[in-house]
C-alpha cells in the first residue's frame, strides 16, 4: 500500500504533535469486464482511484446509493469514501460486474 | 408470445445447424473467417435494432440502454475488425451469417410497425432472447470452435459484454412492466 506510506513518515516527523489523519489512495481496476480486487478496502478519508482499462463504458454504482461514478473507455475517476460499512457496488451497463467495497473507521 | 417463439427460432438456428454448429465432428464446426463473420454479423444487428430504438423508443430507460447497446456493440466491432487486420483473416459469409441478418430484418420491420410503450416492450423483450441465444451460441459452439487465440479471447470478452447485456435488458425489462 505506497499510499499508506506518509503516514509513516508523518508520524515520525511529528512524534510530538498530532498525527494529522493521512487519508490514502486506493486504487480497483476494471479490465476486461472484471474488478481487481473484488474485495476491497479502504478507510473513511481515503480516496478510491477506479480506474477503466477497457474500451467499454463502464460505472462504478454502489447498491447503497452511496456512489454513482461513470467511467468512460480508457478513463479514471476518483471518489472519497466517507461511510463505513461494506458496500457492494456494480456497473449500470454490464450489471454482471459486481465487487464490494469494504470501508473501516 | 411473437417474441419468445422467434428467440427460441434464433437459438435453435445458431445451434442446430447442421453444416456449420451443431455437428460433432471437427470437420463440421466453423472456420475462424466464419466464426468472425457471425460475432461481427451478431454485433451489427444489435446495433441496428438499437439505432431503430434510439428513433421510436418512449422510456428514458429503453433510450439509455439502446444507447449502451450502439456503444459497446460498436466497441466489440471496432476490436473485432482490428484483429482479423492483423491476423490477415477475411471473415467469411455463410448460411449463419445468413440466417441471422434474414430473422433480424424480419424483426426490425415487426417492430417498426409498433409505438410507444408497446415498441417499447417489444424491443426490450426480444433485447433479452437475443442476448441469450447469441450467449448461448458463443459458449457451446463459437467459443470452443475458435482456433486462433486473439480470436477466442476477443469472443469470450463479447461473452462477458453480452451477459450483462442480457442482465441489464432483463432489469430493463422487469421494470417496464
Amino acid at each position: 500500500m505506497p499510499g499508506r506510506v506518509c503516514s509513516t513518515a508523518m508520524a515520525v516527523v511529528f512524534a510530538t504533535m498530532v498525527v494529522p489523519a493521512c487519508a490514502a489512495t486506493v486504487q480497483i481496476t476494471m479490465e476486461n469486464l472484471e474488478i481487481s480486487p473484488n474485495d476491497a478496502s479502504a478507510k473513511v478519508g481515503d480516496t478510491v482511484e477506479w480506474i477503466n482499462k477497457d474500451v467499454f463504458a463502464h460505472t462504478a454504482t454502489a447498491g447503497s446509493g452511496d456512489f454513482d461514478m461513470n467511467l468512460p473507455a480508457k478513463k479514471s475517476g476518483t471518489t472519497v469514501v466517507k461511510k463505513a460499512g461494506t458496500v457492494e457496488y456494480y456497473c449500470r451497463f454490464h450489471p454482471n460486474m459486481k465487487a464490494r467495497l469494504k470501508v473501516v473507521p | 408470445m411473437f417474441t419468445r417463439r422467434s428467440a427460441a427460432l434464433a437459438a435453435a438456428i445458431l445451434l442446430s445447424s447442421p453444416a456449420l454448429l451443431g455437428g460433432a465432428s471437427a470437420a463440421d464446426k466453423p472456420t475462424d473467417p466464419q466464426i468472425a463473420h457471425i460475432a461481427y454479423t451478431a454485433g451489427v444487428i444489435d446495433i441496428n435494432a438499437a439505432k431503430q430504438a434510439q428513433k421510436k423508443a418512449k422510456n428514458k430507460d429503453v433510450k439509455a440502454f439502446a444507447e449502451d447497446m450502439l456503444r459497446d456493440h460498436e466497441a466489440v466491432n471496432k476490436q473485432a475488425l482490428a484483429l482479423v487486420k492483423k491476423l490477415n483473416v477475411t471473415p467469411e459469409d455463410n448460411d449463419t451469417s445468413r440466417t441471422l441478418s434474414k430473422q433480424a430484418s424480419d424483426k426490425l420491420a415487426e417492430l417498426d410497425k409498433l409505438d410507444g410503450a408497446a415498441f417499447d416492450r417489444a424491443y426490450v423483450a426480444n433485447e433479452v432472447a437475443y442476448h441469450k441465444a447469441v450467449n448461448g451460441a458463443l459458449e457451446s459452439q463459437l467459443i470452443p470452435s475458435a482456433s486462433n487465440a486473439e480470436l477466442k479471447s476477443l469472443l469470450q470478452t463479447g461473452l462477458k459484454i453480452f451477459q450483462g447485456h442480457q442482465q441489464h435488458a432483463e432489469h430493463v425489462a422487469a421494470e417496464l412492466k
